[in-house]
């Protein structure tokens, strides 16, 4: 029964940031239906960055805020420069271009901080069964993903962009800047994955590490129906703590391939996700 | 109000429209009738700038929006309802609604016509936090109206609002615009299929054939017009 409890505590802070990913992943294909493959890219960047600024300032949450923001301007970038101009070129092309950003990034963050992994500290003590660093990682998810929920749900500036995502034509007769909504919902996204990055990433962080991650994220994703952000959260959570099961129970050398299995079974089953709706997108 | 000259479009190397010359007064409610494929629907996306003109030019209250992005020509007092109303089914009735005003900065107001709205609409209200894909046809399209009355506009653009619906409630429809004119000094530019009943609330008519202006006349004129009726509206 402990042990149950002890992996279900390890797995909720692993799945907090599945979650986090997860939803970064989401906001952006809800709003451009592309997938960003660049994003654990852009995560590892601004994580690279935190590295650099920790290590000059001695402050840990300088870098955590400079990952924050360097996140957030890559988003606005990315879109802006990359997926803006590729948008009459169909759907696929901006896809492929993220996959192409993420090998670009990954060997550009290898030649300036090198392919050796570098220390890179937790945000608490992580020390211990349920550490602060885990009650960290739960609670700065929880609180960010309420926010981007209560943003989208409560405010006017969330309804545009629900409106720019779900049907960008009548958004713009509406007299909404679907453009500026494009935007900002990338760098709305790209924040929420630097933040993901963050946790994920101690103790070592090299230009792969976020890839393993990043497969978690996409299942937990697809698993909450892809354009369904509490269904990732709860997605994320969920596989966190079965992929905890799998690693404690059945040794950890599993769990790559269980995440895989997940996925391929929500996709065959329930393409639409756990929790899509199936009267999502008609009319 | 609304002045066109000389206006063409063309969907690659198709003309959509060709020549098209235009004037609709303030206050007045204008009838753009013609068959299917006649370039009423590209009439209307044309003014509020979904589709580019290849010739000529739009002025809208004295500012020339030929090329204005379709967002700003939204801001400066113009409300298109799209044909099929384009109400957002995953919103609900009342985020649809706030959405048609939410440019204005005005938050009372916003208030104020959202009230106005439901009152004019009274089906509606019962079903304010429902999700907008759940309403029958009647009440989308009242939504769709109401929408864009959301942001109080000069002139109101709507592509067949009575298209799909049962007569009772087309002419229901017909009858809300015919008093929102009167009592507001709405400008109305209304695309129709069903010519008689648009014509029976309308000051002018402009018919589309094949991308031109074939005739233009006070409704009461074309009403009357029996060859003109016989040829282009089917009645």
């Amino acid at each position: 029964m402990t042990t149950f409890f002890n992996l279900t505590l390890a797995g909720l802070s692993s799945g907090a940031v599945y979650a986090a990913l997860g939803l970064s992943l989401v906001i952006i294909y809800r709003a451009t239906r592309v997938v960003n493959f660049a994003q654990p890219a852009l995560a590892l960047i601004s994580s690279y960055v935190a590295y650099s600024v920790t290590k000059d300032t001695g402050s840990y949450w300088l870098g955590f805020a400079a990952a924050i923001v360097v996140g957030t301007v890559l988003g606005v970038a990315v879109e802006r420069l990359l997926v803006r101009p590729l948008r009459d070129a169909g759907e696929l092309s901006a896809i492929i271009a993220t996959l192409g950003l993420l090998l670009v990034l990954q060997a550009v963050s290898g030649m300036i901080w090198s392919n050796e992994p570098h220390a890179f500290s937790y945000a608490f003590d992580f020390r211990g069964r349920f550490s602060a660093a885990d009650l960290f990682a739960v609670l700065a998810v929880v609180v960010t993903a309420s926010g981007v929920l209560l943003l989208f749900k409560f405010t006017s500036l969330g309804l545009r962009m629900r409106a720019a995502a779900f049907n960008p034509e009548v958004a713009r007769l509406l007299g909404v800047r679907v453009g500026v909504m494009l935007t900002l919902g990338w760098g709305l996204a790209a924040a929420v994955g630097s933040l993901a990055g963050m946790l994920a990433i101690p103790p070592f962080i090299s230009p792969t590490t976020l890839d393993e991650v990043f497969v978690f994220a996409l299942t937990a994703a697809v698993l909450g129906g892809l354009d369904n952000p509490l269904g990732t959260i709860v997605g994320g959570l969920a596989l966190g703590i079965g992929l905890s099961y799998v690693s404690g129970l059945l040794g950890p050398e599993l769990v790559p391939l269980a995440a895989l299995a997940i996925l391929v079974a929500v996709l065959a089953v329930r393409p639409a996700g756990l929790f899509g709706r199936a009267t999502a997108r008609r009319v | 109000m609304l002045e066109i000259e000389g206006l063409s479009a063309h969907y690659g190397l198709v003309r959509a429209l060709s020549n098209v010359n235009l004037k609709v007064e303030e206050g007045s409610i204008t009838a753009i009738l013609g068959a299917n494929g006649a370039g009423k629907t590209t009439l209307l996306r044309v003014i509020s700038g979904l589709v580019r003109a290849s010739e000529g030019r739009i002025t809208a209250f004295g500012e020339d929006i030929t090329t204005t992005p379709t967002d700003r020509i939204a801001r400066s007092g113009v409300a298109h309802v799209p044909e099929g109303g384009g109400v957002i089914p995953e919103l609900t009735v009342e985020e649809n609604l706030r959405l048609g005003a939410l440019w204005r900065k005005d938050r009372a107001d916003r208030a104020k016509a959202l009230d106005e709205v439901l009152e004019l609409f009274p089906p509606l209200v019962p079903r304010r936090s429902r999700a907008a894909g759940t309403l029958s046809g009647g009440e989308r399209q009242m939504l769709a109206i109401g929408r864009g009355l959301m942001g109080r506009p000069r002139l109101l653009l709507l592509d067949e609002p009575s298209l799909g619906l049962a007569p009772m409630v087309a002419a229901k429809i017909m009858a809300v615009l015919r008093d929102l004119r009167a009592d507001t000094g709405l400008t109305v530019l209304l695309v129709e299929q069903n010519a008689r009943s648009a014509l029976s609330i309308s000051d002018y008519g402009f018919v589309l054939g094949l991308g031109e202006v074939v005739a233009s006349e006070n409704a009461a004129t074309l009403l009357a017009d029996d060859q003109l009726r016989h040829a282009y509206l089917g009645f």
